[in-house]
């Protein structure tokens, strides 16, 4: 599902330091990876070349058996479809309700409007903002916000699911319902990997993990 | 279970609008500024089209018409029977190509020299030339030879062709059709330029936007589609304003013209003082105004996408 060989990373120009190095991992079709490291580490860069947003500056990055550093642009948006991203800074769209952010990427995929309307009401019920379907996200709190990425991000029922600290802003109980959704989805065969400094949670749901530091990968590899 | 509130936005997803584009005030001056070209592009075709009726008059009037004076006409003809006027008439009305041949009155010549000479001119001792106003048929030129065997009958004869005014005119109405052309480029040139500025501004102020549609799996045809959907309705609105606003100009121009392409006097031909061919190329106006705006905003984002991954 996910090989990395090699992969470095700079942002910039040639010759400024790189903020990722000597990426060498593999997560299989149906894994679970916890991502973890220090504020800085580059849990956010490395979740980036997995959803697609960057290039890697070198080495091979394998998704879906595509090399994803290689790979024409055009035949990104495809890949970029089969994968869930809940963003560190949630990237709601300010002006779409939260019904109709999280409608986006059936939208984007063209599905027939009868089903986003059942499937993001359902999904906004699950995650309890089934009162706030219209409400848009300056209205919301934060953890209120967190839960309209988090539906925006499974909505689409991704094969890749990408969580940056999707817990950040959510109580206890909030974090461990949402948790219990993930490793679900992951029991149905997605595929995921969560980025967090939630200790409390990672000792919760014991699973394997990708360690950084300082852009190394020290454990997972 | 119950059915979920559904919201009213969320159920028109073909007028679904991701990138907040009809929310945009800063759009506003584009269709303005489309209009003020629309204008001036009507303005330019009305100008383009009327010198070319003009042009068209006088090859159908004057191009065709000779003029023949033939001096001393009670004289005797010259190896025929009867008066120098009435041989050179009767030779007019026997060549080929020639449509009409028709004498004019003493009193229609002394009212054409009334200007010169005052009103007496019938009782000056003048010796007046006959005077036959001919008109060649549609698409001839005058007989080989014509003049020559009209000389032969009445010597002294002399005739006069009004083609090369016509000549003139019509190069004067290419050179303005010309002129026309160029300003309908550098009008679709402006119009294009406007629209990538406009085009260029709204990428820049809702990149955040464009870049999370773009994560989420949109295609750069996709976003560039939202962009020339909106482009193209403002741009075409501001064209049809501009071309609306034209048209009573035109029609003021079109009575102000109507004498120099025998409209005037109550409108022969059709579409009143406004020629047809300007009727319906007035609509083409919004249309292209709508088609370069579609055009222009779909490449200039499509080049800017290409800076995202
Ligand atoms: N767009 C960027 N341009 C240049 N440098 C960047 C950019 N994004 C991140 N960095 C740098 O890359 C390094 C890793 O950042 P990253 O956001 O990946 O860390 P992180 O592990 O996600 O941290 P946190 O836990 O605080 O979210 C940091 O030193 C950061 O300053
Ligand atoms: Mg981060």
């Amino acid at each position: 599902m996910i090989r990395c060989e090699g992969v470095g990373l700079r942002y910039g120009a040639q010759g400024s330091a790189e903020i990722l190095r000597d990426l060498d991992f593999a997560v299989p079709e149906g894994g679970f990876r916890w991502l973890l490291g220090h504020s800085g580490a580059g849990k956010t860069s490395l979740l980036k070349l997995l959803y697609l947003a960057i290039r890697p500056s070198r080495g091979t990055l394998r998704l879906f058996g595509t090399d994803a550093a290689r790979a024409p642009r055009a035949s990104l948006p495809r890949l970029r479809r089969r994968i869930g991203v809940v963003f560190q800074d949630f990237r709601l769209l300010p002006h779409l309700s939260a019904f109709e952010n999280v409608a986006l990427p059936l939208r984007i995929a063209r599905r027939p409007e009868a089903e986003v309307r059942s499937d993001v009401s359902e999904m906004l019920r699950w995650v309890g903002l089934s009162g706030r379907l219209d409400a848009l996200p300056a209205e919301l709190s934060g953890g209120e916000q967190q839960r309209v990425a988090i539906a925006r991000a499974v909505i689409a029922r991704p094969s890749l699911l990408l969580a940056d600290e999707p817990t950040g802003n959510l109580d206890e109980p909030q974090a461990e319902r949402l948790m219990r959704l993930i490793r679900e989805l992951n029991r149905l065969g997605t595929t995921v990997v969560v980025a967090t400094h939630n200790e409390a949670l990672v000792a919760r749901h014991p699973a394997p993990a990708l360690a950084l530091d300082h852009g190394r990968l020290v454990s997972g590899g | 279970m119950a059915e979920p509130r559904l919201p009213h936005r969320g159920t028109h997803p073909r007028r679904f609008d991701e990138l907040g584009l009809d929310r945009a005030l800063g759009d506003r001056l584009l269709p303005l500024l489309v209009a003020a070209m629309s204008f001036l592009a009507a303005l330019t075709l009305a100008g383009a089209i009327a010198a070319a009726a003009v042009a068209a008059h006088w090859r159908a009037g004057a191009g065709r018409a000779l003029t023949v004076q033939v001096p001393d006409p009670a004289a005797p003809a010259a190896g025929a029977a009867g008066s120098r006027d009435s041989a050179v008439l009767a030779l007019l009305r026997s060549s080929p190509g020639i449509a009409t041949a028709r004498q004019l009155t003493g009193a229609e010549l002394q009212a054409l020299l009334r200007p010169w000479l005052g009103s007496d001119a019938g009782k000056l001792p003048l010796r007046l030339p006959a005077v036959i106003a001919v008109r060649l048929a549609a698409g001839t030129v005058p007989p080989a030879g014509l003049a020559a065997r009209l000389a032969a009958a009445a010597p002294g004869v002399l005739v006069e062709r009004h083609a090369s005014w016509a000549g003139r005119i019509a190069a004067l109405a290419r050179s303005l059709q010309a002129c026309a052309a160029v300003i309908l480029l550098l009008v679709t040139l402006v119009a294009a330029a406007v629209v990538t500025v406009a085009t260029r501004a709204g990428l820049a102020a809702r990149r955040e936007a464009i870049e999370i549609v773009h994560c989420l799996g949109a295609t750069d045809g996709h976003i560039a589609g939202l962009f020339a959907r909106r482009t193209r309705r403002l741009a075409g609105l501001g064209g049809l304003a501009g071309t609306l606003l034209a048209v009573p100009v035109l029609f003021w121009l079109g009575s102000l013209a109507a004498p120099f392409v025998g409209l005037g006097g109550g409108g022969a031909g059709s579409g009143g003082p406004v020629p047809l061919a300007l009727l319906l190329a007035l609509p083409v106006l919004p249309l292209g105004a709508g088609l370069i705006g579609h055009l222009t905003a779909r490449i200039t984002v499509r080049v800017w996408l290409r800076l995202l991954p």
